[in-house]
């Protein structure tokens, strides 16, 4: 194989740069248009009744003063909503539906096991109209105590033993950490408490289901994955995939919360099958914590074995988190300890126990982002109780093989991005005592933490047209979260057709287009990319077939192999002045345009060889372990007196691969350090125990960072194109941007006060308080 | 037009339809139909429609066009722009004055349009993110988001660039704490706050250049 990824930059190419979005203008006018803002003829509102209570049975529903109410045209309860075809009520059910996160759909029984479950739908001529009548629904219920959390006292807690959904939760054992514990020099042992986390995108969920025929159905949905969605929607309905359609042309954020699809949106596409009029129905904010899942309110337990030196020898992971009644699902925190440093002994394992909540979810590098709460400020600890810098002990055990599996990397860049990122926040000037710089009154403190994240494996295809008048249309269904997807894709594209950015539309989020993986976990920019790159490959493979055979052709008779491409146009490799324009090609074959296409892989099941039009083929390539990297630096200065926390410096470096445009991609860095410092400092949804509902649900009373609490960010990339994870050598960097920047702020607090508050978020009363140590 | 609703604010207060300005407002409407001592109170509210019962009409003047809905007395301002004048570059995000998206501008000032009416808006020059644009040529902040990067989803965005202009307009963006402070009404999840100010200062620099 050869050393460079497939795909070659062109010199003085735009990819990489930090161009404006190519959707800017469209978002800074109000014309971006997201999934509830599709002007349909006849279209009605959908409003909510969600139960008081969070377990029992319904009594009575009464639905007759909804339903004299002026403008409403439905009321739809368990009794009367039309019959789904597959229901995910049970496990079976659920795997039947690709896509669907949750073994439960409201509106199907009469159970309660969450509070603020569905129990209605009304549907009338306005939003008020319904609004007002779905608060008339009347409700009876038969009230059972509900289990509120894990913690809670009537909570069983059980090991879930390889059952669990998506992450198996088994656990997972290497070498031998109990004797290597035992015969460490030195051990920490912590644990870390974290509450509830929402998403809480800024566009609450929404959807308009219009049905065009009575068994064809387009849905405006707000959701990263309109392929996955258009699968889990067919099976619902019973419809074959193509009488489904998905469209969302813009989101207003997921962060996983709108990676599956949810019960709204099939209620909504069932409630305007039944009335025959489309149906818009928009999540309220309140609504926002019960209908999209949640990061799972957990702790978990470190164990840290180490030398003297400060050298890994255990490392011990242990997981009690809360899941629903029917689903067994929780984030691995254990895994990245597994590869994070270069440790002989490893185990994590996981508990659970279920409580009335709906099922939690992805939220921003699932996993790895509590995982490296325990991981990096469990390494502070250790390297507080050795006197040792806490860069340096991470030195120590830099990890130069994957120890999990003992394979090399594709590639890392991590050391690179320790010493940038230490000399951009001067680190070498932090005191090792902590609790001892000042300014002013004001305590300062320096944390910093490691960051990482897979490239997780996944597919996708794509479709471009290139027209003989030298624009391009480049389509996949893939969607633009805010990422810089449209951006980074117009880029690429532009590159490999040799065209100008302007020259080429690239149109994305609807599933008539050709299917890309749903955008989570890191993997958009990376496959769609590398399958637009290819289906470019495509094209100019077909345009020089077609010039090898047409005697008018500079290319006439040559072998393909030998003809390469610069900018748009064909050139003989031995002989270059030999060239011809594709514009001229396909005008003399009579062709307005011509149209490739690309299925690309990235991660693991990706094979380097065989990729480029005009590449190099290659040899089998070793196995090698994928992983983005990154350190987060964090300054906090401190209010001894109120114990307030506020973040006032702060320096990413990070190796996500191939950066496909440094604007962008900075942009999403700060956005998961921002993200981060709301989980360390502010984020929490609390459950009331006795009644098992949230008590502060809603953005005055779940508080996310706001402008006030973010200083200036400086992000560095390290430039590192990974030749072994896809054609495009990107590794991804949306998720890797939030690991580690909980543990930064966290640590930065310790050494501003010399406290360790273990529970999330720290707020004024644990700096001040008694939860500190 | 009486439009003393504003002018009590004093200019340090941010203007922003807090909450209390919102109950005085609506207040208004419940006396409508309760108690003749608030008819005159009413009537200053509707300026342009004597009605205000049922679904009446409404006229709305949004971006300079005068225009006519047919909507209750209870629709807010924020909906009868998305829903009836299909003006959906004002976003809900909340829908009760938690996060700015739905930011407007009456009679130049930021309010937070979930928290009006839009009956109580009637006779009153409502600028949205659709008219602040002249033309092709954009408002220099607009092009400042644009060149900062100061939005990712762009779902706040609108609401970003209507508080910024006012902030910048109010004199609150003298310096970065301030402007940090003043545009903290507006909750971008996404988290491109540094971008959003690197914007703001940028058009706040170049007005006090002139
Ligand atoms: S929608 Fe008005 S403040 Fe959130
Ligand atoms: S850009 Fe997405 S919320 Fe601000």
């Amino acid at each position: 194989m050869t050393d460079s990824p497939a795909f070659e930059p062109s010199k003085g190419g735009v990819v990489g740069q930090p161009v404006n979005r190519v959707d800017g203008h469209a978002k800074v006018t109000g014309q971006a248009q997201y999934a509830a803002e599709y002007l349909l003829p006849n279209l009605t509102y959908a409003a909510l009744k969600t139960s008081s209570i969070a377990k029992g049975r319904l009594k009575s529903i009464d639905t007759a003063a909804a339903l004299r109410e002026p403008g409403v045209l439905a009321v739809f309860t368990h009794e009367n909503l039309p019959k789904m075809a597959q229901t995910p009520n049970t496990l079976a059910g659920k795997y039947a539906i690709y896509g669907m996160h949750m073994a439960f759909m409201p509106l199907t029984g009469n159970e309660i096991f969450y509070s603020a479950q569905p129990v209605a739908v009304v549907v009338a001529d306005t939003f008020e109209r319904a609004t007002q009548a779905a608060a008339l629904v009347q409700v009876t219920y038969e009230e059972a105590r509900p289990v509120a959390s894990y913690q809670s006292a009537n909570a069983e807690v059980f090991d879930p033993n390889g059952q669990g959904y998506v992450f198996d939760l088994k656990k997972v054992v290497r070498g031998n950490p109990q004797a290597s514990l035992a015969a460490s020099a030195v051990q920490v042992k912590a644990t870390y408490v974290h509450p509830i986390n929402h998403h809480n995108p800024m566009e609450p969920g929404a959807t308009i289901a219009h049905w065009e025929a009575p068994d064809r159905v387009t849905v405006y949905d707000s959701t990263q994955a309109v392929a996955m969605a258009q699968s889990s929607l067919a099976t619902i309905l019973g419809l074959p995939q193509e009488q489904v359609r998905v469209v969302t042309k813009f989101i207003g954020g997921g962060f996983g919360c709108k990676f599956n699809l949810w019960p709204h949106t099939v209620l909504a596409t069932l409630a305007a099958k039944a009335v025959g009029r489309p149906v818009k129905l928009v999540l309220t904010r309140q609504q926002m914590f019960t209908s999209l899942g949640h990061r799972e309110d957990q702790e978990q337990t470190i164990t840290l074995g180490a030398r003297q030196d400060g050298k890994l020898t255990t490392l011990i992971h242990e997981k009690t988190s809360t899941t629903s009644p029917w689903d067994i699902f929780a984030e691995p925190n254990g895994a990245i300890l597994n590869w994070l440093y270069a440790c002989p002994n490893y185990q994590s394992s996981h508990r659970v126990a279920r409580a009335n909540v709906m099922t939690s979810t992805y939220m921003r590098a699932p996993g790895e982002s509590p995982g490296s709460v325990a991981m990096e400020c469990g390494l502070d600890e250790l390297a507080a109780k050795l006197g040792l810098d806490p860069l340096e002990i991470r030195l120590r055990n830099y990890a130069n093989l994957d120890p999990g599996t003992g394979q090399p990397w594709s590639s890392k860049g991590l050391k690179e991005c320790y010493a940038r990122g230490a000399e951009l926040f001067g680190w070498s000037k932090r005191s090792l005592e902590p609790g001892v710089t000042r300014d002013g009154r004001l305590l300062v403190g320096w944390g910093m933490a490691t960051a990482s994240y897979p490239v997780r494996p996944a597919q996708g295809r794509a479709r471009v047209r290139l027209y003989a008048d030298g624009h391009a249309l480049v389509q996949t269904s893939a969607t633009d979260l805010g990422t810089g997807t449209y951006t980074v894709i117009t880029q690429v594209a532009a590159d490999a057709l040799g065209l100008p950015m302007a020259n080429v539309r690239f149109e994305l989020g609807d599933s008539n287009l050709p299917t890309a993986p749903a955008s989570g976990s890191s993997v958009a920019a990376a496959t769609v990319s590398s399958s637009v790159y290819l289906a470019i490959q495509d094209v100019w493979q077909r345009l020089t077939a077609l010039a090898v055979r047409d005697s008018q052709s500079p290319l006439f008779k040559a072998l393909p192999a030998d003809v390469v491409r610069e900018q748009d146009q064909l050139v003989l490799k031995k002989n270059p002045s030999k060239r011809e324009k594709f514009s001229a090609l396909l005008q003399r074959q009579g062709l307005a345009d011509i149209e490739g296409v690309g299925n690309s892989k990235s991660g693991e099941g990706y094979e380097a060889d065989q990729i480029a039009f005009d590449n190099k083929p290659g040899t089998k390539q070793t196995k090698r372990s994928m992983y983005s990297f990154g350190v987060h630096f964090c300054e906090v200065k401190v209010d001894p007196d109120l114990g307030t926390v506020h973040v006032t410096r702060w320096v990413s470096v990070m190796d996500g691969g191939r950066i496909l445009n440094s604007k962008t991609a900075r942009s999403q860095i700060i956005g998961g350090s921002i993200m981060g410092i709301g989980a360390a400092l502010m984020e929490g949804t609390n459950r009331d125990e006795q009644y098992a509902r949230y008590t502060n649900a809603d953005l005055a009373g779940y508080h996310v960072p706001i402008n006030a609490d973010i200083p200036d960010m400086q992000v560095e990339f390290i430039d590192g194109h990974d030749p072994y994870v896809n054609a495009m050598g990107v590794k991804g960097i949306g998720e890797v941007a939030m690991v580690g920047t909980v543990a930064a702020v966290a640590n930065a607090v310790y050494h501003a006060t010399g406290k360790r508050v273990r529970s999330f978020p720290i707020v004024p009363s644990k700096v001040l308080g008694s939860d500190a140590v | 037009m009486d439009n003393n609703f504003f002018n009590k604010l004093t200019s340090d207060q941010p203007s922003d339809g807090s909450r209390r300005s919102f109950m005085k407002q609506a207040g208004g409407i419940v006396g409508l139909a309760l108690a003749p001592p608030f008819v005159a109170q009413a009537d200053r509210l509707t300026a342009f429609s004597k009605t205000v019962a049922g679904v009446s009409p409404m006229q709305l003047k949004v971006n300079g066009t005068v225009r006519t809905i047919q909507a209750e007395p209870r629709v807010t301002l924020l909906d009868a722009l998305r829903e009836h004048l299909h003006l959906t570059g004002t976003k809900k995000g909340c829908d009760h004055g938690q996060c700015g998206a739905c930011t407007v501008h009456v009679n130049g000032r930021r309010i937070v349009s979930c928290l009006t009416l839009a009956v109580m808006n009637q006779g009153q020059e409502i600028t949205t993110i659709e008219g602040l644009a002249r033309g092709s040529e954009l408002h220099p902040l607009q092009e400042a988001f644009i060149k900062h990067d100061a939005f990712q989803c762009g779902y706040c965005t609108s609401g970003q660039i209507m508080s910024g202009v006012a902030c910048v307009q109010e004199g609150h963006a003298t310096t970065d704490h301030q402007a940090r402070e003043w545009m903290s009404g507006n909750i971008c999840r996404c988290g491109a706050y540094p971008n959003i100010l690197a914007a703001v200062r940028e058009v706040a620099g170049q007005q006090a250049k002139g």
